[in-house]
């Protein structure tokens, strides 16, 4: 008689199926997973820590970095938790561009959420399709912050400019392994402003997530690989502090869009897409529903933004900087600008927990000011921290091959599980 | 929305009395403070007859230099050197009863409504009783608590460092910890592995921590 023997499994952190840096150790009786232990932190930067010592205006960009694939969204927490601090709201129009950024972001972060967990259970296609789209929605990005993934674009008080009127174009000069019948081709919706070219955007978004849920929501493959794969009870999804799409897979009707409305979200026609099963596949089905509603938000801000031009930050120079023509001339501008730079502004003392609707669940900025310039402890709360550390119950007793399906699910990113 | 965290602010010191230390609506978030002894038997009845059936976030908190400038406005003759030497720092808080402090943040699904329960931790090293049978996901919070700050969750089955490195060594954000860390690595290409050094680089501060007292940050 042969001898039975567990095997400790580890898996990553060099894994191309392990979404980053995560180190997971697993037991396992056979194929079996008994326990698995994810061992993270490989990714930590201290941003908490870094955050203390630094003026909160300088802080923003490091909210890019945490979850980089949606980078709007954290540096929105990270704003609106000094706004609250500072008891000011940020002019309307302002307001609807987060939204519409917000929601560029949820489609950003959950189009490469489709093209990896696809691509981690076999569905090859998919990532290339997916990474099409992304192309333009970082263009927008671009457009308006000048970078395609870091943007620093929100900033406390509203964002840093209004949107452009014309949409940047590609350069014959530039490009030239390309025709010029071919950048013509290219240029074709960019011949308007950035509004005229989202707008493009999400007349032709729909027939695209057609297509994906073509290759994938009768697919015979895809729904071995997920159905009845990390099933998560209502009762337990609460217990282990799931929220966004993993709590919504499980049946609880919760969105702060809709429960705890910020921003504008008040005005904006939504529905909230919930699973029944708390399974793999209904995670799967209420994001994919979830791009075609931020679809529909997008659509609306762009009409709302067409029509009512105005200010896109407060005009208060103690929280945003004076326009660069009047430094030049105007003194008052100018110490502004100075003391700006140099010691950033006071923030009352108190304490403060802004939480917004994340791609990834909920997203929330703790800030405690002792009436400094810098925040005296800012602590970030990452979804994706709360759903890895139910790895090991989701897994538990489900084959090595489904703890991939597993991480697809659970969105991961490390940038804002280690911080 | 306010009336509702009114309402539950009335209701909690109703229920709690003597139990909470302080009771708090600002910024129109409900924060009450509980002394460590009654943190387990206040979050069990704030789950199961308040219906905060979430526990979203757990945080540690070091108070040691709370409120304390790098620079002092109203004396400046001492220059800019006082912003880089923390001699001018003084660790006294008659106020608080200890200097860390951990902050629960919980959800409530039915009622749609927060709450901040700060419980202080006495004792040296710095020790919570564990939530870790009331909400699950404490586990990892609190293993991330104990990493960062060295408080204990009395209780816990699992408490073990998760964001440091292997075999690290002190709490990285305790305040008394510098910012650049107390060792370097880098690969020795004789030892053929990677070696611990102190660090070689000196702590700077770029922007000195400021707290204005005039009217205009009011």
């Amino acid at each position: 008689m042969s001898e039975i023997r567990n095997y400790t499994l580890n898996f990553g952190p060099q894994h191309p199926a392990a979404h980053g840096v995560l180190r997971l150790v697993l037991e396992m009786d056979g194929e079996v997973i008994e326990r698995a232990d994810p061992h993270i932190g490989l990714l930590h930067r201290a941003t908490e820590k870094l955050a203390e010592t630094k003026p909160f205006n300088q802080s923003m960009p490091y909210m890019d970095r945490l979850d980089y694939v949606s980078m709007m969204c954290n540096e929105h927490a990270y704003v609106m938790a000094v706004e609250k601090l500072l008891g000011i709201t940020p002019p309307i129009r302002a307001q609807y561009i987060r939204v519409l950024f917000d929601e560029i972001t949820r489609i950003l972060n959950h189009m490469l959420w489709i093209g990896s967990h696809s691509l981690d259970v076999g569905a090859m296609t998919m990532f290339l399709y997916a990474f099409r789209e992304r192309e333009d929605l970082m263009d927008c990005y671009e457009a308006v912050s000048g970078a395609r993934l870091h943007a620093a674009y929100y900033r406390v008080g509203g964002v840093y400019r209004d949107l452009p009127d014309r949409m940047p174009q590609y350069k014959l000069q530039t490009m030239p392994n390309h025709s010029a019948k071919d950048i013509e081709r290219m240029n074709g919706n960019r011949q308007g402003s950035l509004l005229d070219f989202i707008e493009d955007f999400t007349n032709r978004f729909p027939t695209y997530v057609d297509e994906y849920e073509t290759l994938l929501t009768d697919n015979r493959i895809w729904k071995q690989r997920t159905v009845g794969i990390g099933v998560v009870s209502p009762e337990r999804a609460q217990q282990l502090g799931f929220s966004g799409p993993m709590l919504r897979g499980s049946g609880i009707a919760w969105d702060l869009r809709k429960k705890q409305p910020y921003e504008t979200y008040a005005d904006l026609d939504f529905d909230i897409p919930v699973g029944v099963n708390g399974d793999c596949y209904d995670r799967y089905l209420v994001r994919i529903e979830e791009l075609r509603q931020s679809n529909h938000i997008i659509k609306q801000c762009v009409d709302w933004l067409r029509k009512n031009p105005g200010p896109v930050i407060l005009d208060d120079h103690k929280i945003s900087p004076p326009k660069r023509e009047d430094m030049k001339g105007d003194m008052e501008s100018l110490i502004h600008h100075f003391k700006l730079c140099t010691e950033g502004y006071c923030v009352p003392q108190g304490e403060a927990y802004a939480a917004i609707e994340h791609p990834k669940g909920e997203f929330g900025i703790y800030i405690v000011s002792d009436g400094a310039n810098k925040p005296y402890r800012m602590k970030i709360r990452a979804p994706g921290f709360a759903h890895l550390a139910s790895m090991d119950e989701m897994s538990r007793g489900h084959m090595l091959a489904d703890v991939v399906a597993i991480i697809g699910t659970q969105d991961i990113v490390f940038g804002e599980i280690d911080r | 929305m306010s009336k509702k965290n009114q309402a539950l602010l009335n209701a909690l010191q109703e229920h709690f009395n003597t139990r909470l230390i302080s009771s708090t609506l600002a910024l129109n978030e409900v924060t009450i403070e509980v002394a460590a002894k009654d943190l387990v038997s206040v979050c069990q009845t704030l789950r199961d007859e308040f219906g905060f059936s979430q526990l979203m976030d757990v945080c540690g908190l070091d108070y040691l230099e709370y409120g304390q400038a790098d620079w002092e406005t109203d004396k400046t003759s001492a220059g800019f050197s006082r912003g880089v030497s923390k001699a001018a720092y003084h660790d006294v808080h008659p106020e608080r009863p200890a200097r860390f402090a951990v902050v629960y943040h919980l959800l409530s699904l039915q009622e749609n409504q927060r709450l901040r329960v700060r419980a202080f931790a006495e004792g040296e090293p710095p020790c919570v009783p564990s939530l870790i049978d009331l909400w699950t996901c404490a586990n990892w919070y609190e293993r991330e608590a104990f990493d960062l700050y060295g408080i204990l969750f009395d209780g816990h089955p699992d408490l073990r460092r998760l964001l440091t490195d292997y075999g690290f060594i002190g709490h990285p954000f305790r305040k008394d910890f510098p910012i650049s860390g107390h060792v370097e690595m880098r690969y020795d290409p004789e030892k053929g592995r990677v070696v611990y050094e102190p660090v070689s680089i000196e702590p700077r501060v770029l922007v000195p921590r400021v707290i204005r007292h005039d009217n205009r940050y009011q």
